[in-house]
């Protein structure tokens, strides 16, 4: 059984005039234990409507999504999502700890083990020392690491990653994308992850997904056989990086030309 | 706890001045001073009636009323705000009763309470919590909608569900909108126990005042309003260091402050 299993998902929405638009169209891939899965596509081609879907968020127009076999009928108890818009998702009357915390609270965990272990998570994000502070008291990039570390303190057997590092600047992403790595293989979780950055994609995944316009269907699978521990000079200045990155740009611009 | 702050001194001595300039000239004209009695009269009597614990009872009557009406109103106003807030259904349905009902002078439904329940304090305490509910109700539902989607998502991808959502994300999310809706209130409260003492009450400090005046006991009318004045200084004052410390979070993030 793969852990988590997309079959012709679909998804419409209606508009204020009736007429519907499609924004997914019969996307299917399946995910396995502690793989680390990139979906890329053009802005606006319907990826987060995807994740949405998956995370069970919003119901897909057609098509299932499981959960080690169980299919998602709202948001399954085993999987998180982390928004692009971290000073939107984190809860701003809590501190640090406190974000990190609110999982485990709504398991109904609130013993010192759930304390230790959000408190394990924030240093592993690299937050040692920050956990009274609030969020706006941090960076974007800062905030972000806490918006991770909530969501790997609740423990999910796939993380969602919306666009995570699409709102901090350059270097921080750079950060950003090494402590995901690091934070992936220690804890061995599984990742899927969307993002519009080709080159990041193609760092980070195992596996990447290329998404047409909307509405998205998958372009073209690559497996990504990259060594790893991947390094921000040495890999991304492979060739085998840059070939991979020219044919997805290829697939991606040819479609938007047509 | 610092109560009061800082202190403005030239508002003081503003303060300082009306004062002096009231009790000059209520004392250059002896005619007048019947409805219009020096300052220095009106501080005496009202230590008098003070310390002879004649407005014991009136004060705590008033404060009984207020914190009655007060309490109620935030109570079900805020439970109906967050309602209406978040179930678009709910709020459309009762939009055009609240834009109807909201502009009404409050105390218009004066009568209508005695008809209903009569003299008593249960008057009273039901025409100030319809009045104060007004302005929490209104910021309350201003609050939740003003909650971003994306809130209410990462709290459901964690597994939280709708009802208990509300009271651990929509409630303290909305609070900024909901503390402003409760001090407006404050104020209103105290003007609705006061007025309707006047109206139906026995007791109380709005009795009190209109009784002093159909006696002719202005000087002890004037204490009365002073001590309604004291009143509502001291209730703000309270309900700011209260705010202050409830909503830390919230005052020192709109002063951005970023390490």
């Amino acid at each position: 059984m793969r852990l988590l299993e997309v079959e012709r998902l679909s998804k419409s929405y209606r508009q204020l005039g009736g007429e519907s638009t499609l924004a997914v169209h019969e996307i299917s891939f399946q995910v396995d234990k502690e793989e680390f899965v990139s979906f890329v596509g053009p802005s606006g081609c319907g990826k987060s409507t995807l994740l949405m879907c998956i995370a069970g968020l919003i119901p897909p127009s057609s098509g299932t999504v499981k959960v080690k076999g169980v299919e998602v009928n709202g948001p399954p108890p085993n999987l998180v999502l982390v928004f692009q818009e971290y000073n939107k998702s984190l809860f701003a009357w809590r501190s640090v700890l406190g974000n990190v915390l609110f999982g485990l609270e709504v398991k109904g965990d609130s013993s010192r083990e759930a304390e230790g272990r959000a408190r394990h998570l924030i240093s592993l994000v690299g937050l040692e020392g920050f956990e009274r502070h609030y969020p706006w008291e941090l960076s974007g990039g800062m905030q972000q690491r806490v918006a991770i570390a909530r969501a790997l303190a609740y423990d999910p057997e796939v993380l969602l990653m919306d666009e995570p590092f699409g709102s901090v600047d350059a270097l921080t992403r750079l950060e950003l994308e090494d402590t995901l790595l690091r934070l992936w293989k220690e804890l061995k979780t599984t990742i899927l992850f969307v993002t519009h950055d080709i080159e990041e994609s193609i760092y980070l995944s195992d596996k990447i997904c290329v998404l047409g316009r909307r509405p998205s269907r998958v372009l073209l699978r690559m497996d990504i056989h990259l060594d790893r521990p991947r390094n921000q000079l040495s890999t991304r200045s492979d060739s085998k990086f840059v070939e991979l990155r020219n044919e997805i740009y290829r697939q991606i611009s040819d479609e938007t030309i047509k | 706890m610092k109560l009061f702050g800082r202190i403005n001194l030239a508002g003081l001595a503003t303060f300082c001045i009306f004062l002096l300039l009231w009790e000059g000239f209520a004392r250059a004209s002896p005619l007048l001073q019947l409805y219009f009695p020096p300052v220095s009269r009106i501080l005496l009597s009202l230590c008098q009636l003070i310390f002879s614990r004649e407005l014991v009872g009136h004060i705590v009557a008033t404060l009984g009323r207020f914190l009655r009406g007060y309490l109620l109103a935030t109570l079900l106003a805020v439970t109906l705000g967050i309602v209406l807030g978040y179930f678009k259904l709910a709020y459309s349905l009762s939009e055009s009763l609240i834009e109807f009902l909201r502009p009404m002078p409050s105390v218009a439904i004066i009568p209508v309470a005695i008809l209903f329940l009569g003299i008593g304090d249960a008057m009273m305490v039901a025409v100030t919590v319809y009045a104060c509910a007004w302005p929490i109700l209104i910021n309350t539902i201003a609050g939740v909608k003003n909650i971003d989607r994306t809130l209410i998502n990462t709290a459901r991808t964690f597994g939280l569900g709708r009802w208990k959502a509300l009271r651990k994300i929509v409630l303290p999310a909305a609070s900024p909108y909901i503390v402003t809706g409760l001090r407006v209130s404050l104020a209103i409260a105290l003007i609705l126990v006061t007025t309707s003492e006047m109206v139906v009450g026995v007791s109380g400090l709005g009795f009190f005042i209109l009784d002093e005046e159909r006696s002719l006991r202005t000087d002890n009318m004037y204490a009365g309003i002073f001590l309604v004045a004291l009143l509502g200084y001291g209730l703000n004052r309270l309900f700011l260091v209260l705010e202050k410390r409830a909503m830390a979070w919230h005052r020192r993030m709109t002063a951005g402050e970023q390490v």
